[in-house]
C-alpha cells in the first residue's frame, strides 16, 4: 500500500522542510552577501527565483486545471507596474519595508484581473480560452502604452516605460517568495480544494456529478495562478529597475509556458527545474542569446516527440519521501526482518 | 439548496430480508418523476416518462439500444434540462437546479462510458467523491489548520471503508486508469457512494464483466442498499441481474414506457418481448 508508506508523520515533515529551506536560504544569503558570488551571478539567481514563481503559478492553470492560458505575462506585467508605481512613490528610506506590501498589492491586483478575465474565459474551452487569454495579454500591454493619454497624467509613462524603480529585489526576498509560493500551491493542491481543481482537468462531467462546483474551482485556479504571477512581476520590477510594456508581450507568455510544458504539466518539481535551467542557460551562455528562441523551440519539439508528458510527467518529488526511503534503507539494513511489519503497522493506524 | 446533512452510515450490513420496499409506501418516494420528456431538435428522446422509487427500492430501467435510458439518467442529474415534466426528489421539485445542486440533494451516478479521474489514484477518486463531506475552507487548507488534518484523516478512513465494500482498499494507491475494467466500474460506484447519496443511479454497472464478476456485483448492489438504506436505480442489459435484484422494473422503447412491474410481470409482457425480439415484420 504505497499510500501509507509515510514514515515521518505529517506535521513533522513540514517542519523538516522548513528547517532545510531555512538553512538553504541562510547559507545562500551568506555566500551572496559576502561577495563570493559576483553581483551578476547573484542577479541571475534572483531571476531564476522569479521564473520559478512564474512557471509554478502557470502550472496551476495548465497542469492542474488543464486549461491553456496564453496571457501569463499579462498578469506578470500588472504586478510589475503596480509594484513599481508604489515603490517609486515611497520615500527612499523606507523602500525595504514597503516592498513586501508593494509585491502583495501587485499580486492582489493581478488576482483581481484573473477573476475578471477568468469568469468569462472559463466558459470557453481549449482553443477559445487560449485565444481569449492571448488577447487579454495584448490588451493589457496596449493599455499600459496608452493609458497616460486617457488619464491626463503620467502613470505608466507609455512606451518609454518606468525608470529608476528602486532595486529592492534581493536573493532573500525572492526566495522567500519562492518558498511561500511553492508551499501555498503545494498545500492547496493536496487538499479537497486542490483535488477539486484536478478533477476538472480529469473529467469535468464526472466532477460535477460528484457535486464539485466547477465554475468556482476553475476561477479559483485561475486567480491563484494570476496572483503569484503578479508577485513575480513585482519582484521582476525590483530586479530590473526599468519596465516597458514591450518586455511583456506574447513571447514572454510563451517562454513561461515552455518552462511548464518542458518540466511536465502538473509537476511542480518539473516546473522548478526547467525554470531554473531555461533561465540560467541563456544567462550563462550570453553569446547564444539570439538563438534562445530557436533553442527553446528545438528543445520543445524534441521533448514533445520523445516525452510528450514533459520531462517529469506529473511526477512530484518530495524531500520527505527521499528521507523516508533512506530511513527504510537504514532500518532495513539493521533489522531486515522487522521492516515489513513496521510498514504494515504504520498502515493500520 | 443543501440537503439536511445525513450521518455517514456505519458499514455494517443489515440482512436483506429486513428490507421490504412495500414498507416505503407510507413515506413519500425518494424520486417521483411525472410526464418527463426531452426533445433533441426534432427527435423526442424521452416522452411522458413516469416513475416513482421507494426509499430503499432497487429499480431497473431496461430497453433496447437507443431507447433513451441514459437520457433519463442525464435528465435526473440535470446534464440535460427536461423539455417537459417534473422531477421531485425527496418531495422537492428539482426544476431549475443544476447537476451540482442535485448531487448535494442526494443523487449520485455512474456513467455508461466510464468517467473516472484516470490520472489520479483510486483513493483520490473516492476523496473527490467525499469533497462535500469535508468542510474545511481554503485558508485552512493552505495554512494546514487542525480542521484540515482532522477532516482529511476522517475522509481517508471513510474512503478506505467504502473501497472495502468491493475489497478494493489495497488498490488505493494505484492510478484509477490502470485498474482492470471491472474494477473501474466498481470504483465509479464507490466514488458515487462517497457523495452520500439517497438515490444511486447505475448506468450499465455490469457491462464488460464476466458472469462471476456480475453475480458478485449483484450481491454487492444489494449489500449497498442494505447497508446504506438508499434507493438504487440501474440500467442494465444483463437480464439475470435485472430480474435477480430489481424489485420494480420499467421498460423503455423509443423514449416511451411500454411496461412497468415486477420481474415476473415484465417477462411475459408481449410488448416487452416485441421490443426486444421484434415483431415479424418490424426491426427490433
Ligand atoms: N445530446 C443528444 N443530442 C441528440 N440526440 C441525443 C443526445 N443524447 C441522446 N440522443 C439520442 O437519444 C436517443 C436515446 O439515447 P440514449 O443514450 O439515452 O439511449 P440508451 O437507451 O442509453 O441506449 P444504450 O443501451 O445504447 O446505452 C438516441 O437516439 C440518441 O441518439
Ligand atoms: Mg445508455
Amino acid at each position: 500500500m504505497s499510500i501509507n508508506k509515510k514514515i515521518i508523520p505529517m506535521p513533522l515533515r513540514y517542519i523538516i522542510n522548513a528547517v532545510l529551506f531555512g538553512a538553504f536560504l541562510y547559507i545562500m544569503n551568506h555566500i551572496i552577501s559576502s561577495g563570493i558570488i559576483s553581483k551578476y551571478y547573484s542577479g541571475v539567481i534572483s531571476l531564476i527565483g522569479i521564473y520559478i514563481i512564474l512557471a509554478v503559478s502557470l502550472n496551476v492553470a495548465t497542469g492542474y486545471l488543464g486549461q491553456l492560458p496564453l496571457g501569463h505575462a499579462g498578469f506578470m506585467v500588472i504586478g510589475a507596474y503596480t509594484s513599481a508605481i508604489i515603490m517609486k512613490s515611497v520615500a527612499a528610506g523606507s523602500t525595504g519595508v514597503a516592498f513586501p506590501f508593494a509585491l502583495l498589492a501587485g499580486g492582489i491586483l493581478a488576482g483581481v484581473f484573473g477573476l475578471i478575465i477568468g469568469i468569462p474565459a472559463l466558459r470557453l474551452r481549449g482553443d477559445y480560452l487560449a485565444i481569449l487569454t492571448l488577447g487579454f495579454g495584448e490588451i493589457i500591454r496596449v493599455i499600459l502604452l496608452n493609458i497616460d493619454n486617457v488619464l491626463g497624467f503620467t502613470l505608466t509613462n507609455g512606451a518609454a516605460g518606468l525608470q529608476k524603480i528602486p532595486k529592492t529585489t534581493t536573493f532573500l526576498i525572492t526566495f522567500i517568495c519562492v518558498g511561500i509560493t511553492i508551499f501555498a500551491i503545494h498545500t492547496l493542491m493536496k487538499s479537497r480544494h486542490g483535488r477539486a481543481i484536478l478533477s476538472i482537468r480529469e473529467n469535468e462531467i464526472a466532477a460535477e456529478a460528484c457535486g464539485i462546483n466547477t465554475t468556482y474551482y476553475k476561477t479559483l485556479g485561475f486567480v491563484v495562478s494570476a496572483f503569484f504571477a503578479g508577485i513575480a512581476g513585482g519582484l521582476f520590477a525590483g530586479y530590473i529597475g526599468i519596465l516597458s510594456p514591450s518586455d511583456f508581450g506574447f513571447m514572454k507568455s510563451i517562454e513561461i509556458l515552455v518552462m511548464v510544458v518542458l518540466g511536465g504539466m502538473g509537476s511542480m518539481i518539473g516546473s522548478v527545474l526547467s525554470a531554473t535551467v531555461l533561465t540560467a542557460l541563456p544567462e550563462l551562455l550570453r553569446s547564444f542569446e539570439r538563438y534562445r528562441m530557436v533553442v527553446y523551440s528545438l528543445i520543445l519539439v524534441i521533448v514533445m516527440i520523445f516525452k510528450p508528458s514533459g520531462l517529469f510527467g506529473t511526477y512530484d518529488f518530495s524531500l520527505n519521501s527521499l528521507l523516508d526511503k533512506l530511513i527504510l534503507l537504514f532500518k532495513g539494513k539493521r533489522k531486515n526482518g522487522q521492516k515489513n511489519n513496521e510498514i504494515k503497522e504504520g498502515a493500520e493506524k | 439548496m443543501s440537503k439536511p446533512k445525513r450521518e455517514p452510515v456505519k458499514l455494517v450490513p443489515v440482512p436483506s430480508v429486513n428490507i421490504i420496499p412495500e414498507r416505503d409506501v407510507d413515506k413519500t418516494p425518494i424520486l417521483e418523476v411525472s410526464h418527463l420528456g426531452i426533445d433533441f431538435g426534432g427527435l423526442t428522446a424521452v416522452d411522458d416518462f413516469n416513475m416513482a422509487i421507494g426509499r430503499t427500492e432497487i429499480a431497473g430501467l431496461i430497453g433496447p439500444n437507443g431507447a433513451g435510458k441514459t437520457t433519463v439518467f442525464n435528465l435526473l442529474t440535470k446534464v440535460y434540462h427536461p423539455t417537459r415534466g417534473t422531477i421531485m426528489l425527496d418531495g422537492r421539485d428539482t426544476g431549475g437546479m443544476n447537476t451540482i445542486q442535485v448531487n448535494k440533494m442526494g443523487i449520485a451516478r455512474t456513467f455508461q462510458n466510464i468517467r473516472l479521474f484516470k490520472d489520479l489514484t483510486v483513493l483520490d477518486n473516492v476523496l473527490i467523491g467525499l469533497h462535500n463531506e469535508m468542510d474545511y475552507h481554503l485558508g485552512g487548507a493552505i495554512l494546514r489548520f487542525p480542521a484540515y488534518w482532522k477532516a482529511e484523516r476522517i475522509a481517508k478512513q471513510r474512503a478506505l471503508e467504502l473501497l472495502s465494500i468491493f475489497d478494493m482498499q489495497d488498490m488505493a494507491g494505484n492510478l484509477a486508469g490502470s485498474l482492470p475494467y471491472g474494477a473501474q466500474r466498481r470504483l465509479e460506484i464507490v466514488r458515487a457512494l462517497g457523495t452520500n447519496p439517497a438515490l444511486l443511479l447505475l448506468d450499465e454497472p455490469a457491462a464488460g464483466m464476466n458472469p462471476s464478476e456480475t453475480s458478485e456485483l449483484m450481491e454487492n448492489i444489494q449489500k449497498i442498499r442494505d447497508t446504506f438504506q438508499i434507493a438504487i436505480m440501474l440500467i442494465e442489459h444483463d437480464m439475470n441481474l435485472v430480474m435477480g435484484i430489481c424489485e420494480g422494473i420499467c421498460v423503455l422503447n423509443y423514449g416511451k414506457v411500454i411496461a412497468k412491474g415486477t420481474a415476473e410481470e415484465i417477462q411475459d409482457n408481449p410488448k416487452v418481448i416485441e421490443a426486444y425480439l421484434g415483431k415479424k415484420k418490424e426491426e427490433n
